[in-house]
């Protein structure tokens, strides 16, 4: 049996040389069990070494091999062959500017992250002496879903949302946020409104979903919106009922 | 070249950089860190272990049981003062962990749950499902946001060290956005870059495992110790070199032949009965299982696939439910890259390259011998992890160790550390910038970062696997001399600035080519088999003649100086390492 051939097209961008990007394509012999992610390393190694792109771990873990793949954002790792056609399309993901090639600037995003505050605020120092915290499994049930973000900002290429306003602090920071304001161990919840529930948080996103469509964990990010908006909202009519109560 | 001055540099922001940076900014807040990655510090390869952390804490363990598991699980080439420190300051860098938010799993009464794991007497491994190490990196990396003291400079390829009248004071690093050459001025550097696992064709290691930090501190004068022991994890995918974690193995999994049969059984693990039991069998070290799979394949018992033999990892009889509940992302795995559901069929699994006992030679306080300079988690080699590392110490070690690099470094800065000139700094850059702009400037060398990198892959297999021989590591040993001559005729086709990955990997080939040389020349020196390092033609162990640590030092352009450090005993005295039925 002869090798499947597959047309990679690759948008390419190099900003020192190229005023804008430009696709290039490549052909590229495959094996059956391929991901993405191995044809493009095969573009690297053997057909152009100029080619940038960035990946590590090839298990869906690290989340560094995000691109839009066929216009959908989708971790290049564990993109199989197998279920798309021998045409395939790569470009870097979407909403993002371009700093090489696939390489987009992550500035904003990390940026996003850092603002939510996604560290546990505990009730009071405890001393390591005495121990763990206790937590159930249904405690740890009600927000492990969403520790398990990989940071790979398919979410953001999706978000219909973000692509219109760069402010909106987009999906995977607020479902970290949520991830912590959900820990029985947790008690920054108020201290995270004020990026959470500000005008760029929770309010911006028009629930289309297409952020917990893509996302490679199942982390559910518009999920997890929905809960902050209705937790937010309950807090705001309580506090009119019973002022200074709704926290 | 731009230069920033701050108190400690720290090159490596996964597990132990990350660790590293918390204590210093948490104990000496007025300090200033730059902690420096090649990578975002969610892309660390600490992201993906799996199994767990090992720290005492159930009231049928004792530290003295941790300490003996590990000790003998090492082969007795551990450093037992530092084995003991290490198990005892293991349960609380894992409750600090815990109060920092990692979600690990929990019994039904709230506290956290146990497994077991191999080679270990008692259940002691901290889990989060079979996501431990994403857990504990994502958990670190969204601490570290706490600190104002910490500032990262993410995707930093650190290339040298700046070393001013014998003291380390810096590093020089590639900011890879603009590729220009960035100077670090420090009081102390600490170094926390991982292992090596690249430079063999077939490991559970990510791209960007290449030994950077190793190769720094070697080039720098700093020994590379005990580096010919390599870890085989037993159970990896074939052909992605995929980790299935010993977790599996830890809730009750089994390893079976092509004929259905447990074979370990016949490499002095059994008896098969009763199963689930510590120390046994399938929970046996990592070393005899995956001599045992070598064996195995020798007689004709494996399975053939189209990427090399296997052996069956069979969890079935465990239930969706516990699986879904405990090895979800196995689960995942297993169907998404071999096309096997686990909780229907067995998992196809070989012997893969995952872990580099051996690293930057470091004291009890992770200082190496250059003033200045600290090492930690897989870089580093302490040693609590001798011929062969137990499964999950290392997430714990990292903790430990980069909590005691940091403090360290911080002391240091804080007391009679001192910064070099910005003169003194820039003029001890100039070999680094001379190096990268050589690489620039070469042309028609005719060399290929790609072709050598694969010689090398296939010369460490092919000569440093799993069991080795003076005939094959003699070998291996001239054609990476030949590798070494021929990577000066490298030439870069990318000549650009920005992203430069096709510099940046040549740079990693070249780290990858000195680490390398280490690990052929340190096997080829000890005639003896011990752990993970087994001589076809030294079958016994030597305690005579190596009970001791190799010590490889770098000389330029040729192999490295082999010499020896005695092993601190302080407890412990070698014995025979019992597996199986008899094990206690």
């Amino acid at each position: 049996m002869s090798e499947r051939q597959v047309d990679l097209e690759i948008l390419r961008y190099n900003p020192e040389t190229d005023e804008a990007p430009a696709w290039r394509t490549y052909r590229v012999p495959c094996q059956e069990d391929w991901v993405v992610l191995d044809a493009i390393n095969y573009v690297k190694d053997e057909l152009d070494r100029t080619l940038s792109y960035r990946w590590s771990c090839h298990m869906a873990v690290c989340g560094s091999c995000g691109v839009m793949i066929n216009g959908e954002p989708m971790l290049s790792c564990k993109a199989f062959l197998r279920d798309l056609p021998d045409r395939i399309r790569v470009e870097p993901l979407a909403n993002f500017p371009i700093e090489r090639d696939l390489i987009v600037v992550m500035d904003d995003f990390m940026a996003k992250l850092d603002s939510v505050k996604p560290y546990l605020v505990p009730r009071e120092e405890k001393p390591i002496e005495d121990g763990e915290h206790l937590q159930t499994p249904a405690q740890l049930n009600k927000f492990k879903q969403y520790t398990l973000c990989i940071n790979c900002t398919l979410c953001y290429a999706a978000c219909p949302q973000y692509a219109h306003n760069e402010s909106f602090v987009g999906p995977a920071a607020l479902a970290l946020a949520h991830r912590y304001n959900l820990d029985s161990r947790d008690v920054g919840r108020a201290a995270r409104e004020d990026v959470v529930a500000s005008n760029a948080g929770i309010w911006e996103c028009s629930f289309v979903g297409a952020c917990s469509d893509v996302c490679p964990h199942d982390v559910d990010p518009a999920g997890a919106i929905q809960q902050i908006k209705i937790a937010s909202t309950m807090d705001y009519f309580k506090d009119l009922l019973m002022p200074g109560r709704g926290r | 070249m731009n230069v920033t001055t701050t108190d400690v540099v720290i090159v490596g922001a996964g597990g132990a950089g990350l660790r590293a940076a918390i204590a210093i900014a948490e104990a000496h807040p007025d300090l200033g860190v730059a902690l420096l990655s090649k990578v975002y510090p969610m892309r660390s390869h600490t992201v993906a272990a799996e199994g767990g952390a090992a720290g005492v804490t159930k009231d049928n363990d004792s530290f003295d049981n941790h300490f003996n598991d590990t000790v003998t699980g090492g082969d007795w080439l551990c450093d037992q003062d530092a084995v003991d420190l290490f198990v005892r300051e293991a349960p609380r860098e894992l409750t600090r962990m815990e109060h920092w938010g990692c979600p690990w799993s929990r019994e039904s009464n709230g506290r956290v749950a146990v497994r077991p794991f191999g080679g270990m007497k008692v259940e002691r491994t901290w889990y989060a499902a079979d996501k431990t190490g994403f857990h504990m990196l994502h958990t670190l990396f969204q601490t570290s946001l706490k600190y104002p003291s910490i500032k990262r400079f993410d995707e930093f390829y650190s290339t040298d060290l700046l070393v001013v009248d014998g003291r380390c004071r810096g590093v020089a690093a590639i900011d890879m956005r603009s590729g220009q050459l960035h100077l670090f001025r420090a009081k102390a550097v600490i170094i926390a870059t991982g292992g090596a696992g690249r430079i063999f064709p077939f490991t559970t290691n990510g791209a960007i495992k290449t030994g950077d930090g190793m190769a720094m501190a070697y080039r720098a004068g700093v020994a590379l110790k005990d580096m010919e022991f390599v870890q085989y994890h037993p159970t990896g995918l074939p052909g992605t070199g995929i980790l299935i974690t010993e977790g599996c193995r830890g809730e009750g999994g089994i390893l079976v032949n092509k004929d259905g049969y447990r074979y370990l059984q016949d490499y002095g693990l059994g008896p098969p009965d009763p199963w689930p039991r510590k120390k046994a069998m399938e929970l046996g070290p990592r070393d005899r299982l995956s001599q045992a799979f070598w064996h195995e394949s020798r007689k004709g018992r494996t399975i053939d696939t189209p990427h090399g033999d296997v052996v069956h990892l069979d969890l079935r009889h465990l239930g969706e439910k516990l699986i879904d509940e405990r090895l979800p992302m196995v689960r995942d795995l297993a169907i998404s890259y071999v096309g096997v559901d686990p909780v229907h069929a067995p998992i196809p699994v070989r012997p893969v390259v995952h872990y580099t006992m051996g690293g930057i030679d470091t004291d009890i306080d992770a200082k190496t011998s250059l003033e200045g300079l600290f090492a930690a988690g897989e870089c580093a080699c302490v040693s609590i992890n001798g011929a062969n590392r137990l499964g999950s110490n290392s997430l714990t070690e990292l903790l430990v160790f980069g909590a005691r690099a940091g403090l360290g470094a911080a002391r240091l800065a804080a007391g009679e550390g001192s910064h070099a000139s910005e003169t003194a700094i820039r003029a001890t850059a100039a070999v680094a910038r001379d190096r990268v702009g050589r690489l620039f400037r070469s042309t028609g060398g005719g060399e290929s970062v790609v072709g050598l990198r694969r010689e090398m892959n296939a010369t460490m297999e092919a000569g440093a696997g799993i069991y080795r021989t003076d005939e094959s590591l003699r070998r291996s040993c001239a054609v990476m001399n030949d590798i070494r001559r021929r990577y000066a005729s490298i030439e870069l086709v990318d000549k650009s600035n920005v992203y430069n990955t096709d510099l940046i990997q040549t740079l990693e080939l070249g780290a990858m080519i000195d680490v390398a040389g280490a690990i052929i020349v340190s096997a080829l020196e000890r005639r003896e088999s011990r752990g993970s390092h087994q001589r076809l033609d030294h079958e016994q162990r030597d305690d005579q003649s190596y009970l001791k640590h190799s010590l490889a030092h770098y000389v330029d352009g040729d192999d490295p100086r082999i010499d020896y450090r005695d092993v601190v005993i302080t407890r412990s005295q070698p014995g025979e390492r019992v597996y199986g039925g008899k094990a206690t």
